[in-house]
């Protein structure tokens, strides 16, 4: 077994083993253990609450001297996840220049709830989405919620 | 100024004569120092970059290989090393934390060494030596690999990782993301930077020689003020100038690489003397925006007499009415139609009172796009003859072969012809940038003198041009005019770069205020107005 496919395999047992609160990650294809999905409950004090997120998580083949890539395949209202057909996340860890070999995909995933959590406007991808959070929250809650029921409904 | 110069010699010493280096175009007396200096740097300063015996545009550079670079980095190394009483690869470290700023970094070091240390990724931890060993038990963070026999390597810092991971996470950083100087501890969290003899240990001499040693180079001409790289493709070398980006109004250091490319200092952009760089910066954004579309509206449009719209005409009728306002006038005379009689579709009444003044305000409105239109036509002449110029120079090669062949004149004797190709182009260049220059200047006897200068320059550059474009036969009897003609060319060159320079020096310049140009550069549209 080569050294990547080791770690890979480990983190993936330990992960489906004991996978955190509110997720569960699977392979969407067991030959290719470099694509995994996660299925994301919406954390219950945010406003994306009641939603089920999809969200693809990509090895790179060099993992894990570089970091993995998200892609929420749900659509969201969330500052820091492109509002395209990518739904891509790139922050903290995440980033080529941060991510250090030994972070666990554990911790990725925990990133990810805590930003369902806490979105950072500050760090934003999407300015538009961030100016509402910031300066018209009520409206930016409201639009978030919608978005839930409308695309995060089972 | 210069009371500042003690034992511990600044930044700058690159540039001194006690630089036991061997540099290309090192005169070695130049004795500037004073990177760090204030407001106080005045005309003084600048006295001192010109060097007594240049030109007044002239600025004082020199030349280095990498190779210069990098023995003047060890230099360095070597003497903070004594200095902080640190091995030298912590102290390249500190160097390079500190962007060589020797000065800043001694003085810092002796206040708050802790903190330094910490902050350049080299903090203490007892009990750890970086060597590669086995350790039992150990199983590895990044592979997780448990084998008994397993190298494992680890800094200072104590995070412990088997060497095949730590292998590949180095030359990855060196092949893949271009890093070199600043490369961390893998460890999760750790700031702690690689230094060079735990890279000796783990990174393959190849990649060592090649790709590491380049990157931290680079790094280093990055991190100086003084040092730029040539941007000439496959250029390696670096240019060393003290002019500093706030003498940039007063000064336009162009400087000329071992590679023969010559190029600004300032902005890295091809020489553009006489005019400084926050100008050319104006007028490459208005010539990308505008030029096309003024010279489109200048040909093919007129303003409305009455309303001041532009019209395009659409076909060939002379009868014009306006869109907007309904006036109806004649394309040709501009007058009122109504005044043409039956005269329908053949004016010819250009000395109608109605014409004439719509003609008039017709010029005026005109003005500025006009005058915008007259520089850049003629900056844009000289570019593209400049282009012409270098496929004369590439023929040139061939002209003096056929010379040497027909007219029995020795290599030596036809070097004129490249000497005169070279004085072309470089009076082309000058001259392109004098139209973008007195686009920007206030009409007054200064710009009389700069316009006079501009024209008998322009007058030397076509009368030797022609001569270029004679056939090969009558090049040889043309040889003594031709290099009458190119050295004519070359001092009225020097003539209004020196003059031009000494101006825009003394703050005697005479160039527009912001506010106008800004309004000269809004203005040149009819419709704006």
């Amino acid at each position: 077994m080569s050294a990547p496919t080791k770690r890979i395999v480990k983190e993936l047992t330990e992960i489906t083993q004991n996978p955190p609160a509110g997720c569960k990650v699977r392979l969407p294809d067991e030959s290719n253990i470099y694509n995994w999905e996660i299925l994301m409950d919406g954390p219950a004090d945010s406003v994306y609450a009641g939603g089920h997120f999809k969200i693809a998580l990509t090895l790179p083949h060099d993992y894990p001297f570089k970091p993995p890539s998200i892609n929420f395949r749900t659509k969201i209202y969330h500052p820091n996840i492109t509002n395209d057909d990518k739904g891509a996340m790139c922050l903290g860890m995440l980033r080529p220049d941060q991510w250090k070999p030994p972070n666990k995909l554990m911790a990725v995933i925990v990133l990810i709830q805590n930003l369902l959590s806490k979105p950072e406007p500050d760090d934003a991808v999407e300015q538009g989405i961030a100016d509402a959070m910031k300066n018209r929250r009520a409206e930016f809650e409201k639009t978030a919620r919608e978005w839930t029921g409308r695309y995060a409904g089972r | 100024m210069d009371s500042d110069m003690n034992s511990i010699s600044s930044e700058d010493d690159f540039l001194d004569q006690d630089s036991d280096l061997s540099l290309e175009q090192g005169d070695a007396d130049s004795d500037f120092d004073g990177d760090e200096d204030g407001d106080m740097m005045g005309f003084e300063s600048q006295d001192k970059i010109m060097k007594p015996g240049r030109k007044a545009y002239e600025v004082e550079f020199k030349v280095y290989s990498p190779k210069d670079i990098q023995a003047y980095q060890s230099k360095q190394v070597t003497e903070v090393s004594s200095i902080l009483g640190q091995p030298p690869e912590a102290t390249a470290i500190l160097l390079r934390y500190a962007r060589w700023n020797k000065e800043r970094l001694i003085e810092s070091y002796m206040d708050k060494q802790e903190e330094v240390l910490e902050a350049a990724g080299l903090s203490e931890n007892e009990g750890n030596t970086s060597k590669i060993k086995k350790v039992k038990g150990f199983s590895c963070d990044i592979c997780c690999e448990d084998d008994e026999d397993l190298d494992t390597f680890a800094m200072k810092c104590g995070h412990r990782y088997c060497v095949d991971c730590y292998k590949h996470y180095l030359s990855q950083k060196i092949k893949d993301e271009g890093e070199a100087a600043r490369i961390k501890c893998p460890g999760d969290d750790c700031n702690r930077v690689v230094d060079s003899k735990s890279l000796d240990l783990l990174v393959s001499t190849d990649l060592q020689d090649s790709r590491y040693q380049e990157l931290l180079t680079r790094t280093y001409v990055d991190d100086k003020d003084n040092l730029k790289w040539c941007p000439a493709p496959n250029c390696v070398f670096a240019v060393d100038c003290s002019v500093k980006a706030r003498d940039l109004e007063r000064i336009v250091p162009t400087v000329h690489c071992n590679c023969g490319h010559g190029f600004c200092f300032g902005c890295t952009l091809n020489d553009h003397q006489p005019a400084p760089c926050s100008l050319v910066k104006r007028w490459l954004k208005k010539c990308e925006d505008d030029s096309e579309t003024a010279n489109w509206i200048s040909a093919n449009t007129k303003e409305c007499p009455r309303c001041n719209s532009t019209i395009e005409k659409n076909g060939g009728c002379n009868h014009m009415t306006c869109r907007k306002c309904r006036h109806e006038f004649c394309w040709m005379c501009m007058g009122v139609w109504s005044e043409h009689g039956t005269s329908w579709y053949n004016c010819n009444r250009f000395e109608e009172k109605s014409g004439s003044e719509a003609r008039d305000a017709q010029a005026k409105s005109r003005q500025s796009l006009e005058r915008y239109l007259h520089y850049y036509n003629r900056y844009a002449n000289h570019e593209q003859s400049a282009k012409l110029d270098r496929d004369i120079y590439q023929k040139t090669e061939r002209k003096m072969m056929s010379l040497q062949t027909t007219s029995g004149m020795s290599w030596i004797e036809v070097q004129f012809l490249e000497a005169a190709s070279k004085a072309l182009q470089e009076c082309r260049q000058t001259l392109k940038w004098t139209y973008a220059f007195a686009f920007y200047l206030a009409r007054n006897n200064q710009t009389m003198i700069f316009e006079d200068n501009q024209k008998d320059l322009e007058m030397a550059v076509e009368n030797l041009s022609e001569m270029f474009e004679k056939p090969v036969d009558a090049l040889s009897d043309l040889k003594v005019e031709m290099m009458d003609k190119t050295s004519y060319c070359t001092k009225r060159r020097v003539i209004l770069l020196t003059d031009t320079a000494e101006n825009l020096k003394a703050g005697k310049g005479n160039l527009l205020e912001a506010s106008e140009m800004l309004e000269l550069e809004r203005n040149s549209y009819p419709w704006d107005e």
